[in-house]
């Protein structure tokens, strides 16, 4: 509306922030929330136990940590505010707005994180002997800086999903304690040390080749570590999931699978409850019988937790829709609040990019594009990931696409499927963007984003001031 | 009808987190702590591999770039961190322009996660590759030749943004990263910055090398300490040096739409800091042994970049204010005409009272220079009044695109920004006040 839209017609915008954001996630989880205090604890076994290359280990360990957060972990982290910034500016705009004070004490505490791990890596050989005792506290004292990063973030990530009562009063404090933030932390702690367990019993298989010995104590210690977690891993989940609110609950479902199969929903749950228990497997194997640990076993549990944090992740990021912020703002970037005004005047009209300000007969095509990139393109792509063709293909499939049929479509479309929001333009223009629709049947094609095309842009007939009724 | 047209998106309808008053210097406090860090980050990269380079003769120097390389990993980490907080405080102070810009250089601009992930992994690899690719030299040097690559690429598409976002005017005529690339001014700001980079690391090799503490002599088989330091401080002499040529370019190519009193002051505060600087470098540069002008150096050029920094800062406000206002009346009433079709959605019934203020808009667009019956810049409303009898259209069309009538009055500046309805009701009120 007011932007620039950015658009990646074949990746699907929104996918471009999931592998973004996802990567960081697993990174940050796994090497830094639940890996730091995994080293520090090895570490400190080995002041206990010196002689047995537990401190190499922890060492060697750390370095993988330490590279892997300081690259692409860093690197990630900010990438979800650049490809959030392309992608959702709108909503990334408004809740910058709203905590920008847990942002920017996040920042401090994010600073202090990248300073202590700086320190932790870099004095690891030099804090020897009577020093030891220190560097092992100064491994905790970052977990604890790592874990209160998280903390201030999943803040916001529950904000979105139900801003409680900053409906009401739109302060930061009500924005920050909203419901589903203990269930969420609940959840997210502990399996952040389960996965860093799963990382951990890669890098002591890849790393002890010559020290069976240590190799066995090392993957118990982990082993036992994972389970002792687990429980609370599930226990947190649970928790969360009771806390997603009613409405959302009912969209779980669909979020789950390709969002045709709700009946895929079940075995999702189950493939999820199976991933859990598989881990559960390895971990007590090598809590057992850490001898007997094949190799393909120690990579299990790694794949089990990225694919329960993926779906997780892309469970939390769908059943929000149709809201980027539940109540205040669609995932299409325009508020509920200023549907009367868009759909009185249009989107053509009010918008401040338009190549297409009003709509005649020969222009309902153009026209119809415009529309369906400041309507649609948030969610959707011509032809590429969640493409609108294949999906009026199978909502028509075998038949003409009508633009008729399509414009009645369009006027329930929120209805027909709950995740998306209402058709936001005038009638005009919802009559422009079916006929386009259909034009699509016969005319495949690619839309280019801002960040190719520019935006060649007539100047806007309506200033807001004009649109208002005399 | 291809007139320049510059858009006015509406803003956000969240407010601020914080007066502006604050938010803006914490954001020139905050960028100069990024940027130093970014500089040592590319600064020491080209020295690295300059040495490195130079080292395949000379294994003195081969040590010297391994021992600078080392403090890559602290400063490239803390680069990224601190660039963390510039960059929240930019997208909450000019949410508008700073998007605008992001998203018309959208696929440079992602493409920097890529690109400095990419960047950090060769460096890393580079630096722990040192002694087993001792005897492949080409090899090593060529990972580090990406990465320097890759970091002198980079800062452009940085530079590339807040480039685009302070000129509204040219948003509708980009098509993509490498058109913004062209605007003017880009090119000199990123020479200017490298030319900062090279200065800064190599004041920092001075301090770091040169330190009583490092322990030259175990180190270095040849080098001493005074070389050092009279090598590092002819780098920062004469980099310096090519910055007084560089610097005027950039203010030359700047347009001159943010540059006033204030900016121009605080430019020529850091550049008159920087001249007993670039002195006392000389003075050192001559007589290594001395190390008595370093903290004054260090100083005196710590306030250069702060000036530089403030000058940088202030020419985006003074350039954007008329846009920034522009936006915050367009937001308003975007606001004001939302709530009136909420009102007429749920009733049925237009909302009454929401009509612009001809009076009030009047006080605060036009009467700096029209009183009603005086002649203040520009004619008097009673004469307005004759001329456009009957036709506030007139009045309307000509505030947005002023002509040139009367000789002995200066232009009228364009107020194609008030709006048309704003205009609208302004003209009726000027008929109305204007009326005999
Ligand atoms: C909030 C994101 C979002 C927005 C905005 C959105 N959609 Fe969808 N839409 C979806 C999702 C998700 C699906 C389901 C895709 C699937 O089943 O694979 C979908 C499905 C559809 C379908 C197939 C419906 C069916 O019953 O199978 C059509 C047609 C469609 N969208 C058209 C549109 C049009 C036209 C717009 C713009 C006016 C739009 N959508 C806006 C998310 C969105
Ligand atoms: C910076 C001073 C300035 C401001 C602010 C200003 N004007 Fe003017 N205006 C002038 C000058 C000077 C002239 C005479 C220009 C000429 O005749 O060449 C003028 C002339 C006019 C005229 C007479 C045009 C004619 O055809 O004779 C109108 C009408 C007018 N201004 C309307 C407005 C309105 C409406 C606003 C506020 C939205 C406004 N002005 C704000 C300086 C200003």
């Amino acid at each position: 509306m007011d932007l620039p839209i950015f658009h990646l017609d074949f990746l699907n915008n929104r996918m471009l922030i999931a592998i973004i954001a996802v990567t960081h996630v697993l990174i940050n989880h796994a090497m830094a929330v639940g890996g730091i205090p995994l080293v520090a604890y090895l570490e400190r076994r080995g002041m206990l136990d010196p002689d047995r290359g537990w401190d190499a280990l922890a060492f060697r360990i750390l370095t993988v940590f330490f590279v892997t957060t300081t690259t692409l972990g860093a690197l990630t982290g900010v990438g979800i505010w650049f490809s959030a910034g392309l992608v959702n500016p709108i909503a990334i705009g408004s809740l910058l707005r709203v905590f920008f004070w847990t942002w920017f004490t996040e920042w401090l505490v994010f600073v202090t994180e990248v300073a202590l791990i700086l320190l932790y890596y870099l004095t690891w050989k030099r804090w020897r002997g009577p020093r030891k005792r220190a560097h092992v506290k100064l491994g905790f004292g970052l977990a604890l800086a790592s874990w209160a990063t998280m903390a201030l973030i999943v803040s916001i990530l529950s904000f979105m999903m139900d801003p409680g009562s900053w409906h009401g009063d739109r302060t930061l404090f009500s924005g920050m304690f909203n419901p589903l933030y203990l269930p969420q932390l609940a959840f997210r702690t502990p399996l952040a040390m389960v996965m860093a367990g799963a990382a951990g019993l890669i890098i002591t298989r890849a790393s002890t080749r010559q020290d069976l010995a240590l190799r066995h104590a090392a993957t118990r210690a982990i082993g036992r570590w994972m389970l002792a977690w687990l429980p609370f891993t599930v226990a947190g989940g649970i928790w969360y999931a009771q806390g997603v609110p009613e409405g959302m609950r009912a969209l779980l479902p669909v979020a789950m699978v390709t969002q045709n199969l709700t009946q895929w929903a079940g075995m999702a749950t189950t493939a999820m409850w199976a991933a859990a228990g598989m881990i559960a497997a390895v971990a007590l194997w090598a809590a057992v019988r850490p001898a007997g640990l094949r190799r393909w076993a120690v990579v299990l549990p790694a794949l089990a937790t990225i694919a329960l944090i993926g779906t997780f992740e892309r469970v939390r990021e769908f059943v929000r829709k149709p809201y980027a912020i539940a109540g205040y703002l669609y995932s299409n970037g325009l508020r509920p609040d200023d549907y009367p005004l868009l759909q009185r005047d249009g989107l053509l009209a009010t918008a401040t990019y338009a190549q297409v300000r009003e709509l005649t007969p020969d222009n309902q095509v153009d026209a119809g594009r415009e529309v369906f990139m400041l309507a649609c393109t948030r969610c959707h792509t011509v032809d590429g990931i969640n493409g609108v063709r294949v999906a009026l293909s199978r909502l028509y499939a075998g038949q003409r696409w009508d633009p008729a049929v399509i414009d009645r479509y369009l006027g329930v479309m929120h209805q027909a499927r709950s995740f998306m929001p209402p058709f936001p333009g005038s009638l005009a223009e919802r009559k422009a963007l079916a006929t386009y629709l259909a034009w699509l049947q016969a005319h495949p094609e690619s839309l280019e984003g801002a960040q190719v095309s520019g935006v060649p842009t007539l100047p806007r007939p309506i200033t807001a001031s004009s649109a208002r009724p005399l | 009808m291809m007139m320049m047209m510059t858009p006015i998106p509406r803003d956000l309808p969240l407010p601020l987190p914080a007066s502006a008053f604050y938010l803006e210097p914490l954001l020139v406090v905050a960028f100069v702590a990024h940027i130093v860090f970014v500089n040592l980050l590319v600064g020491s990269s080209l020295l690295v591999f300059g040495l490195e380079l130079r080292g395949r003769k000379d294994r003195d120097f081969d040590r010297l770039a391994r021992a600078l390389a080392t403090t890559l990993t602290v400063n490239k980490s803390l680069a990224v961190v601190l660039g963390v907080a510039p960059l929240l405080i930019i997208s909450v102070l000019y949410t508008m322009q700073f998007y605008t810009a992001n998203a018309l250089t959208g696929t440079a601009w992602i493409g920097l996660i890529p690109g400095i992930t990419v960047t950090f992994v060769l460096l890393y690899l580079h630096k722990y590759s040192w002694d087993r690719l001792q005897d492949a030299k080409g090899t090593h040097l060529g990972i580090l030749g990406i990465a320097v690559a890759l970091l002198l690429f980079i800062p452009l598409v940085f530079l590339t943004n807040v480039n685009l976002m302070t000129f509204p005017d040219r948003w509708t005529a980009v098509r993509g990263f490498l058109d913004a690339l062209t605007l003017p001014n880009v090119l000199p700001r990123y020479l200017h910055f490298l030319g900062a980079s090279l200065v800064l690391t190599s004041l920092f090799c001075v301090a770091w090398f040169g330190r009583a503490s490092y322990p030259v002599e175990e180190v270095f088989e040849r080098l001493t300490r005074p070389q050092l330091r009279r090598m590092f401080y002819s780098v920062a002499f004469v980099v310096s040096l090519a910055q007084f040529v560089i610097g005027p370019v950039v203010l030359l190519t700047l347009p001159s739409r943010g540059i006033n009193a204030v900016v121009l002051a605080e430019i020529g505060a850091g550049v008159a800091l920087a001249i007993p600087a670039v002195w006392m470098l000389w003075k050192e540069m001559v007589d290594p042994e001395s190390g008595r002008r370093f903290f004054k150096i260090v100083g005196l050029l710590t306030v250069t970049v702060l000036m530089m920094a403030l000058g940088r800062h202030n020419y985006r406000y003074v350039a954007l204010r008329e846009h920034r206002r522009a936006v915050a009346r367009e937001t308003a009433a975007w606001q004001l005409a939302s709530e009136a079709a909420r009102v007429q959605a749920r009733t049925g019934v237009p909302a009454a009272g929401a009509a612009p203020d001809g009076a009030a808009l009047f006080a605060s667009s036009c009467s700096g220079c029209h009183a009603k019956d005086t002649r203040l810049v520009g004619p008097p409303l009673t004469e307005i009044a004759q001329v456009y009898q009957g036709n506030p259209a007139g009045i309307v069309a000509w505030a947005k695109a002023p002509g040139k009538k009367r000789a002995d009055m200066p232009p009228m500046p364009a107020m194609a920004a008030v709006g048309d309805a704003n205009l609208r009701a302004i003209a009726e009120y000027m008929l109305k006040a204007g009326a005999p």
